[in-house]
């Protein structure tokens, strides 16, 4: 009912507000005679606009015997095909950028709400604010120049010079340190800490030039899944479980003796059934580890062990991914200049190997969603401190402490579910928001999606076309605010609705 | 992982007590007005960021000439916007042409010369250019604020407050704005209001931004049409519409205004990226978003074009966003003054005497 008002009020203003024969009439051409003809025929303009709209309307409602039919484009297109192109180029770039964004501002605006009043929160309430004013287009036109020119040319010529080390490591450790750090020595401490492995890295990169042959290696990998198995551990039934512990590890040894074997199987079979394949093989060991330890309580065991052999599985493909970066960078397509700033794929390339697509998609992908991460994080992070800052005023959580409970019991157990209740609302309103709001970075990156056939639209005065993406957009809005309606009763055991 | 830590926990369960009579003895005898006022003024981002817009306002206002009617004020810059001075060549970096004559010494030496954002393409002064978006943006920012809000606080107030029929209707035609989406509809109209001007864009904007704020109000109408103060109004004999502005309209007026403020900082954002489509403010006529747009290709040779107006737009959306947080916090009552080391220092000190 809605969705029909609004197309209804759409439609009328755009068919009033624009004529799309304007600039043929102005030609004395013959052809252009010709085309007003044969585009007033096709696009139905000889009859008045709230009449045309209900032809439009019968073409839309075709979709319930089967027959949608969304009109056409000025260029004798059908508006669906359009449509069909664009839809998972935009989807695949706001999913991305959505969920990361969720992850980082979650993080950064729980640790800012335990920490309140500290240098952290100050300065992550700051950067909240800077994040909100910034105009994406701007943003977007700085990352291109630092990150994708800039960092290409490092490329041709990789050397770190000790200045950026510094610099680069002093961040690092006024970010840690500001994270961890109470009293003055122990700031100090943390801060030295981190100054030093920061520097210590970004000096074994620079000498080994690792990021011409990027990769992990089974060392490394050891590594990481080790300290992800204590991570994980900690935060999800911290370290005292120690039949958690014992699982995590095993998982941990598990993925890492698999590595090269795995290795043969991407290499041979490199697809996205293989990975999905992996992760149920992941999910399944981990389960049966986990019976093997657990004697009582066996769900949170289970948990932790199949987050630890999820990461690192998510590690050991990052591994592969960069394994192809040399190669993909040597191609003529990439030409040694592998951060692109336009398009969503390289046309030029032409390669079977999945890899070396993928890296490819991942390339393309990486300055839009960082410049549509910045822009949303900033929601983020306000929303889950205030959120956090909420929760822990209230009377349960001072139970759940006066009855013994540890603080990582009651942050994770009490706290967290409650704070995520707001949010899984908003979720879905920053989502669709964020495919609006895609049309600007779509049109700095050069994106084929929705917001530039919006732009097309509204361009050629193509009333069709434009509906086509508004009707799609609208059904979005309201799907969405359903959607969030229903998570949000479906979690929370106060609401009710209907009794 | 010290994450879960709780800090200072013992002199924060004693001190519960002496926080209340802190806070309690703030309050005393205070109006709400200024209650407000001096809560705004403890917080210090937020009464930087006034100043700065403040200053930015007038300097903006005051740089060109200005037209009201057949009153004239001349501006105190140089140049105006279609003054075509000649285009600079000696000491740009690179071959390029127009940089900013703009000048910082370390020894203190602080030199202006004569185009301090430099110059653009045909030799037009960018700082009046500058300054000519920044005032239509400006004046864009605040029709947008002042339709969305007034147009927010009416419906709100009215379906809140009648509630039943109304309320079903006036929240449908809430929900059927919402589904339109802002940045197409926008530009279809920016398209065809580029005859129209920025005015006209600005009332449009205007008129889709207050869904939000109407979803606000009718809250607050909601939970306080229920409390006894408006009871005990009716009783005495007042009428709907006092109930309404009198009684109930003060007490939502906070969230109000820091919803106005959020609106205003997203207004000037939604301005300059419709500017940047090109179906916002048109050429000739000048602002923000439509001078970054215009320049955005030179930025690897000329990049000053590109940096002030995106320096303005950030300082203006920022300082809006920091005034919106600060009255956020003034307003909010149950927001306690942050309880300081001395205070702390002080409480104890009375405790022990007390002891």
């Amino acid at each position: 009912m809605i969705l029909f008002g609004s197309s209804f009020l759409v439609y009328n203003l755009a068919a009033y507000a624009s004529d799309p024969l304007a600039e043929l009439r102005l030609s004395n051409d013959d052809g252009a005679r010709q085309a007003i003809i044969t585009l007033t025929r096709d696009l139905n303009l000889d009859v008045p606009p709230p009449v045309r709209y209900f032809l439009w309307l019968k073409g839309v409602l075709g979709l319930f015997v089967g027959k949608l039919n969304l009109g056409m484009t000025r260029e004798a297109t059908s508006v669906q095909e359009e449509l069909l192109y664009a839809i998972p180029v935009t989807l695949r770039l706001v999913l991305v950028a959505t969920i990361t964004a969720l992850f980082i501002g979650l993080a950064l605006g729980i640790i800012s709400a335990l920490r309140q009043y500290s240098r952290f929160d100050y300065g992550m309430t700051f950067l909240a604010f800077l994040l909100y004013s910034l105009p994406i287009f701007w943003v977007a036109v700085l990352l291109k120049e630092f990150m994708a020119i800039q960092f290409n040319n490092f490329l041709s010529e990789p050397n770190i010079p000790i200045k950026w080390m510094v610099i680069f490591s002093l961040f690092t450790g006024v970010f840690w340190s500001s994270l961890f750090g109470g009293e003055r020595k122990r700031f100090w401490s943390v801060f030295a800490g981190a100054f030093a492995t920061n520097f210590v890295i970004l000096w074994a990169i620079d000498y080994t030039d690792w990021y011409l042959n990027p990769g992990l290696g089974p060392i490394l990998i050891a590594l990481i899944s080790v300290g992800i198995a204590f991570g994980v551990t900690a935060i999800s039934t911290g370290l005292g479980n120690s039949a958690a512990k014992k699982a995590a590890l095993t998982m941990a040894g598990l993925s890492v003796a698999a590595y090269y074997p795995v290795q043969w199987i991407f290499n041979n079979f490199g697809s996205y059934l293989t990975i999905l394949a992996l992760i149920v093989v992941i999910v399944l060991t981990s389960m049966g580890v986990s019976r093997i330890f657990s004697k009582i309580d066996n769900g949170p065991i289970t948990r932790t062990a199949i987050l630890t052999g999820v990461i690192t599985g998510f590690f050991i493909v990052l591994d592969r991914i960069m394994q192809s970066w040399a190669e993909y960078s040597s191609t003529d397509a990439v030409n040694g200049r592998p951060v692109p700033t336009y398009g969503q794929r390289k046309d030029q390339l032409v390669t079977e190997d999945f890899w070396i697509n993928n890296l490819d998609i991942i390339m393309h992908l990486i300055l839009p969603t960082f410049a549509l991460i910045l822009i949303s994080l900033a929601g983020w992070i306000r929303y889950s401190r205030g959120a956090l800052l909420e929760v822990l005023n209230q009377d349960y959580i001072r139970t759940a402490r006066a009855k013994g409970l540890n603080e990582r019991t009651v942050i994770t157990r009490h706290a967290f579910r409650n704070m995520m209740l707001p949010l899984s609302s908003l979720f879905v309103g920053e989502f669709v928001g964020l495919v609006g709001g895609a049309v600007i970075t779509e049109r700095v990156f050069g994106w084929q999606g929705m917001g530039t056939l919006g732009i097309k639209a509204i361009n050629g005065y193509d009333l069709n076309l434009l509906m086509g993406v508004n009707l799609l957009l609208s059904i979005l809005v309201i799907f969405g605010n359903l959607l969030a309606d229903l998570v949000y009763s479906a979690l929370d055991p106060r609401i009710r609705l209907g009794k | 992982m010290k994450l879960f830590g709780r800090k200072e926990k013992s002199t924060g369960e004693i001190l519960a007590g002496g926080e209340n009579a802190i806070a309690n003895k703030e309050i005393e005898g205070l109006s709400q007005g200024q209650i407000v006022r001096r809560r705004f003024f403890r917080h210090r981002a937020a009464v930087i960021a006034l100043g700065v817009l403040a200053s930015i306002i007038l300097f903006v206002m005051t740089a060109l000439e200005t037209k009201i009617g057949p009153i004239r004020i001349p501006g105190w810059w140089k140049w105006t916007v279609e003054d075509i001075p000649e285009l600079r060549f000696e000491d740009c970096p690179g071959g390029t042409t127009g940089c900013p004559t703009i000048s910082v010494n370390p020894g203190g030496a602080f030199g202006l010369g004569t185009h301090p954002f430099g110059q653009d393409d045909i030799g037009r002064d960018y700082f009046a250019l500058v300054m000519n978006g920044a005032r239509r943006s400006l004046m864009i920012m605040f029709v947008i604020g002042t339709v969305a809000g007034f147009i927010g606080v009416v419906v709100g107030s009215i379906s809140g407050f009648y509630g039943k029929k109304v309320d079903a209707v006036l929240m449908r035609l809430v929900d059927f704005i919402q589904t339109v989406p802002t940045i197409i509809i926008a530009a279809v109209i920016g398209k065809a209001a580029g005859r129209v001007g920025p005015l006209f864009l600005a009332l449009f904007l205007g008129l889709l931004g207050w869904t939000g704020l109407a979803r606000l109000v009718r809250a607050q109408f909601l939970q306080l049409r229920e409390m006894e103060f408006v009871d005990a109004a009716r009783v005495a004999g007042a009428s709907n519409i006092r109930i309404a502005f009198k009684h109930i309209l003060p007490n939502a007026i906070g969230q109000i205004i820091v919803s106005v403020t959020l609106i205003m900082a997203g207004a000037i954002l939604t301005e300059t990226a419709l500017s940047y489509l090109g179906f916002g403010v048109v050429a000739p006529d000048v602002s923000l978003g439509l001078l970054i747009s215009q320049y955005e290709s030179s930025f690897t040779t000329r990049p000053w074009l590109f940096w002030w107006p995106g320096l303005f737009i950030i300082t203006i959306a920022l300082c809006v966003n920091f005034i919106g947080d600060g009255l956020r916090d003034a307003f909010d009552p149950r927001q306690r003054r942050r309880i300081t080391k001395k205070d702390r220092l002080q409480a104890k000190l009375q405790i022990k005497a007390g002891e």
